[in-house]
């Protein structure tokens, strides 16, 4: 199916220019092809930080079951743009939101749209590992819990027993569930943090370079983690380190100062890039 | 004032000692100062400090002990029967004995006896004050040739003047221990002969507190009760009125100013408590005394219960209504330390802010608030001018905040306002409740402040 | 967790069909949005009563105090008889001072209300005149003898129940037995006010007086003095100390056990209830060193050691402001660490420490308790003049004043308040124009 989609990229992207102002790769509207319509689909986002323009008219289609990474140089609005995928941004002051982002058909910033609904659909996991001072068991039952997706406390055992699980965590935690969930590792932390997320169940779930604060053996086991979730998740990953995009992701957007360079296949991307900086990036150049 | 002319004298003499320095090394140097070894003025200000540190010193040393002194010259010369007065006799005496020669009485006719010892007191003070004198210009003088003479271009002046300068810094810095040595011990050493009169066990869990002493030996109770608990128990109950008003208020206005509250009405509200922060005491306490226990007491008999006019109620309101920007400023500290990864984890969930806010933040910021709380507390036990002017006298042991109870702070006032003669058992148990006083607030403090280190460094 | 068996399943979503999450989080919205405005408005709540309590407090202090700043004053004519002030016409000082000025007054209301007749009536009509009355005419006639034998036309204060009727703070509708006025009184008063007689004037007194016994003669200048001197002596000690003491501890002391004490310690005055200053201050300044009771100086000491932590930890907070590439640039043009600090930090954060010393001023300024106990709180009639001299401070002033019976002082405390207030306003405001001017300059 990957190889399908990639290909029909492929042939549309070619029909664009060098025009630098452009982004090169997929273009708008032709992922949404019939049978497999796009989790999001982002047209002209721009968005503001006070007077200073932050990201200018982002294209992108994110397709279910996918990891799609987006990498860039520091400050170049990847991650401005995912917070855009749950609004996390709101609660920045002084943040303007222009264009359109639809979820599953909807638009994820008209007014009907509920943030807290829309987080508990996208959920989010952060740079820093950022577990609460509670137990273990607390922190993965919290988003449940707040949402009331557990009906009885063996229920409850249940979500908290399958997140951890499937972050792949269980094994290491099952005696400890309640000591604190700042004692563990770094890397353990993060997966933690992935435990929380999917403990409500979300159908994408943003990481803002999950691995950043990790060493590089948590930083493996969290890569594998991403692509076990793929099967049951929309994923949508930034992240600063370029082999990383290229292991994990399916699909890989170039951000450079604001502006989209380069969306597209993730082999293509690494074997082939259209663009002059999204090579120069890739290959160690800048940034 | 001679000690004024006194001081002046020497600083002009300090300040021509560092002129004299100055020119001297000048002079000394010869051919500009590039052979000193400091600058010109560090040798003035060497010259300065020999001829100015050590006569002031002996100015204050004087100062301090004269009192001392003169009082054990003038009783060797008492007449005999004064070995058999009290202490209480005697400083009765000294201090006819010093208003005499004072002027202080005049329509009086006095004892012979006793204006002779005024005249040979202030004789003594006389004499005492022109030596010292004598002495410290003498030294000043000394020591402007000393460190004059002392001048030569290989004298390491700047480092001589900095040593000096280094010694009164530690010795500033020490301060803050003499002071707490200076509260210690006075309390204690009071306090001690406070116990010999009256037991300690009986003071610490004796429960009924009614220190009038007889003044005769024969009158009935002549003995005085010294039990503790009443006060303690009064304290704590206005404490607890206090916290019950300020904890809920400031804990809350504190979370909504630091979560919800946009930064224009941030800017005007905050203020606005610091103002209430700034207000004295004493404001607080004429408050609760014209408003608030008027108030409490009609609305009171409103509604048919009977409020005491000095009732622990409206002092313990009104001791939260002060406490209330204490709380609020130290939880909105703690609340704003909490890391904001800890919001966007909650958030980025899918919960709302309130739910963030209880079920994340509180928990993440408790060690902090309840180290704050507990500052609270030892402020609200230490508290004076409010209870003494709104709360009662009876030491009433209750638990009912609609009566009058009694505080251990406004004993202390009590006990030691007005005329008493300083020996009294009823004067020393002041010192006892200090000690009591002093020992409680110094541990609720050395906690909550343990407490908070821990929480900022949790997050640092 | 439904599709967690089949990725397949998942795969194929069509557009917004709601997962089980979904649902269940849509269902609870409701609920969590009515919780999520309550606790908001418990926060607004909290605040306004916060803010009502200020609110409450000033327009109580200010309601029941503005009217101090007036003194119901009555016109007489007073004919000063120069039998009566100067029989032998030398025009002494001493016997111009001390002349029945009284007997001229109550001549002149006899003149003025012929028909009152019997003791009581009379005591009571010259009773409406205060006490302050003679000191004025005394003033008058001192400053010019010339006055003697001329009929002149004065303003004379009246006594504090009058003054008190005439404000309104003594209902009228209310029993002749349950008021300090009687209805004879009353009649009096109504009768000079209908003629023009009865004048509120600013009142001078108070800001010049000392205190008084007389409600209408008391004022506030003897404390405001006292004030003053016990402040210099405060500050002249624990600002030097302070500063030498945060200098020492920030930039020269080496990190030790010792150190850590000093730290500890500080930290701890701190927040030592401040009536225990003042136990120091009895035990250690006047029993044991023999400093005169109820002294500005000592007042002044103890109120400088209980300002003094504040002070060390606002300046080293100023110190620590001061970024270490000031230390390394001194350094580097040869400064010993002293010069450096003295020559380059010191001035840097001199305003941060003068905002910390402000601030311990003013709080020194509102402090009663310490200062009851080493006797500050005794009756003083003059203005104090020296360091030594026994004197009072505002807010004992205040203390004395809230404790006394008669109605006419409520309102002189509450004007002794709003005058402390106004003190610490300044100060404060002081602080935070220091504060924004020499806001971080690098």
């Amino acid at each position: 199916m990957d190889e399908a989609m990639t290909g029909m990229n492929e042939e549309v992207g070619l029909s664009f220019g060098a025009d630098d102002s452009e982004p090169l790769g997929q273009t708008p509207g032709s992922a949404s092809g019939a049978e497999t319509p796009a989790k999001f689909v982002s047209r002209g986002v721009d968005v503001f930080y006070g007077a200073k323009q932050a990201l200018f008219s982002i294209d992108i289609d994110i397709m279910p079951n996918e990891v799609t990474a987006l990498i860039g140089p520091s400050g170049c609005g990847k991650s401005t743009f995912l917070r855009c995928l749950n609004r996390m941004n709101d609660i920045i002051d002084g943040c303007r939101f222009s264009g359109s982002i639809v979820l599953d058909g909807e638009d994820i910033y008209a007014r009907a749209i509920d943030v807290v609904h829309l987080r508990a659909r996208v959920g989010m996991v952060f740079q820093k590992p950022n577990p609460f001072p509670k137990s273990v068991y607390e922190n993965v039952a919290y988003g449940p819990r707040i949402h009331g997706l557990a009906s009885s406390t063996a229920d409850m055992d249940e979500v908290v027993r399958t997140s951890l699980e499937r972050a792949g965590l269980w094994e290491e935690v099952k005696d400890r569930l309640h000591e604190p969930g700042t004692g563990l590792s770094g890397g353990q932390q993060q997966r933690l943090c992935i435990a929380r997320a999917i403990a409500v169940e979300p159908e994408v779930i943003l990481m803002d370079e999950p691995c950043s604060a990790l060493d590089p053996i948590a930083t493996a086991r969290i890569e594998e983690l991403i692509d076990e979730l793929r099967t049951n998740y929309t994923i949508v990953i930034v992240t600063h380190n370029v082999q990383q995009a290229a292991r994990v992701s399916q699909r890989t957007a170039f951000f450079h100062l604001g502006k989209l360079i380069e969306f597209g296949d993730t082999d293509q991307i690494f074997t082939n890039p259209r663009a002059e900086r999204t090579r120069d990036y890739i290959t160690g150049r800048f940034g | 004032m001679p000690i004024a002319v006194l001081l002046a004298t020497l600083i002009g003499l300090t300040v021509a000692g560092y002129y004299m320095g100055r020119s001297r090394a000048v002079a000394v140097g010869g051919h500009g100062t590039r052979h000193l070894n400091s600058l010109p003025s560090y040798y003035g200000l060497y010259v300065a400090a020999w001829c100015g540190i050590p006569a002031v010193s002996i100015v204050v040393l004087w100062l301090a002990l004269e009192p001392e002194i003169i009082r054990a010259l003038l009783v060797a010369t008492l007449p005999d029967v004064a070995g058999t007065w009290s202490d209480g006799t005697m400083a009765l005496m000294l201090n006819d004995i010093r208003n005499l020669a004072g002027g202080n009485i005049v329509s009086r006719d006095v004892d012979p006896e006793l204006r002779t010892a005024a005249e040979y007191y202030a004789f003594l003070r006389n004499t005492g004050f022109a030596a010292m004198a004598v002495v410290a210009l003498a030294i000043a003088a000394g020591g402007l040739t000393y460190g004059r003479r002392a001048i030569h271009p290989d004298l390491r002046a700047r480092n001589r003047v900095e040593g000096v300068l280094m010694v009164f810094l530690i010795i500033s810095s020490t301060v803050a221990i003499l002071v707490t040595i200076g509260i210690v011990l006075s309390l204690l050493f009071e306090a001690i002969r406070f116990f010999q009169r009256v037991s300690p066990v009986e003071f610490l869990f004796g429960l009924e507190w009614s220190p009038q002493t007889a003044l005769r030996a024969d009158q009935v109770g002549s003995s005085g009760k010294f039990g503790s608990i009443p006060l303690l128990m009064g304290t704590a109950l206005i404490s607890f009125i206090a916290m019950c008003v300020a904890v809920p208020v400031g804990l809350l206005s504190a979370i909504y100013m630091a979560e919800y509250a946009p930064p224009r009405v941030r800017s005007a509200v905050k203020p606005a408590l610091e103002i209430l922060a700034g207000i004295p005491t004493v404001v607080y306490g004429f408050f609760a005394a014209l408003t608030m226990a008027p108030f409490l007491r009609d609305w009171g008999s409103q509604i048919g219960l009977s409020i005491s006019s000095e009732s622990a109620l409206a002092a313990g309101l009104v001791m939260g209504i002060m406490i209330i920007p204490f709380i609020s400023s130290i939880s909105d500290d703690v609340i704003t330390a909490v890391p904001q990864s800890m919001r966007e984890g909650s958030l980025g969930l899918g919960a709302t802010k309130s739910e963030t806010i209880r079920r994340v933040i509180i928990p993440a910021a408790l060690p902090g608030i309840v180290g704050g709380v507990l500052l609270a507390v030892s402020r609200a036990i230490g508290e004076t001018m409010i209870v003494v002017m709104a709360a009662g006298l009876a030491a009433n042991l209750t638990v009912n905040p609609l009566q009058a109870v009694t505080t251990v702070t406004v004993q202390i006032v009590t006990l030691l306002v007005g005329d008493q003669e300083f020996d009294s058992a009823k004067t020393l148990a002041a010192f006892a409740l200090g000690l009591v006083l002093f020992f409680v607030t110094l541990v609720l403090n050395i906690v909550a402040l343990t407490v908070v280190k821990k929480y900022r460094e949790q997050y640092e | 967790m439904s599709n967690a068996a089949s990725p397949a399943a998942a795969a194929p979503r069509l557009a917004a069909a709601p997962t089980p999450t979904s649902v269940r989080v849509k269902a609870s919205l409701t609920r969590r949005y009515r919780a999520e405005r309550r606790f908001r408005a418990y926060g607004i709540v909290a605040i306004l009563v916060a803010l009502g309590f200020l609110v409450l407090l000033f327009s109580s202090i200010i309601g029941n105090g503005y009217s101090a700043f007036w003194q119901a004053s009555l016109r007489l004519d007073i004919t000063l008889d120069a039998t009566a002030i100067d029989p032998d016409g030398t025009r002494d000082p001493d016997t111009l001072a001390t002349a029945d000025y009284a007997g001229l007054i109550r001549e002149a209301l006899s003149k003025r209300f012929p028909g009152v007749s019997g003791r009581d009536a009379r005591r009571k009509l010259f009773g409406l005149v205060s006490q302050g009355g003679t000191y004025d005419l005394a003033r008058m006639v001192s400053a010019d003898p010339g006055l003697i034998g001329r009929t002149i036309s004065v303003w004379l204060p009246l006594s504090d129940d009058a003054d008190m009727l005439i404000k309104g703070h003594i209902p009228r509708d209310v029993a002749e037995a349950e008021r300090r006025v009687s209805d004879q009184e009353i009649v009096w008063l109504d009768e000079l006010a209908a003629k023009g007689d009865v004048e509120k004037k600013f009142n001078v007194r108070f800001f010049t007086n000392g205190d008084s016994r007389e409600p209408e003669l008391a004022g506030i200048w003897g404390a405001t003095v006292g004030s003053l001197l016990t402040m210099l002596v405060t500050i002249a000690i624990s600002f030097p100390l302070g500063v030498a003491s945060a200098v020492y501890l920030e930039e020269f002391a080496r990190k030790n056990r010792w150190t850590d004490l000093i730290e500890v310690n500080i930290n701890n005055l701190a927040a030592v209830p401040s009536i225990v200053f003042g136990l120091l201050g009895l035990a250690v300044f006047l029993n044991f060193f023999g400093l005169p009771r109820s002294a500005p100086l000592v007042g002044g000491l103890v109120l400088a050691i209980m300002t003094l932590p504040t002070i060390i930890i606002a300046g080293r907070a100023a110190l620590t402001s001061v970024p270490p590439s000031i230390r390394e640039a001194a350094y580097g043009l040869g400064a010993s660490p002293v010069q450096a600090v003295f020559h380059h930090v010191l001035p840097l954060a001199m305003p941060g420490m003068l905002t910390g010393a402000i601030i311990g001023m003013a709080r020194a300024l509102g402090e009663t308790a310490p200062l009851l106990m080493i006797g500050m709180v005794a009756f003083i009639v003059d203005i104090p003049h020296g360091f030594r001299d026994p004197a009072t401070v505002l807010p004992v002033q205040v203390y004395l004043w809230a404790d006394s019976p008669e109605r006419a002082f409520v309102e002189k405390t509450s004007a002794a308040i709003m005058v402390l207030l106004a003190f610490l306003i300044v100060m404060n405001a002081a602080a935070v124009y220091l504060r924004k001017k020499f806001e971080v300059r690098w």
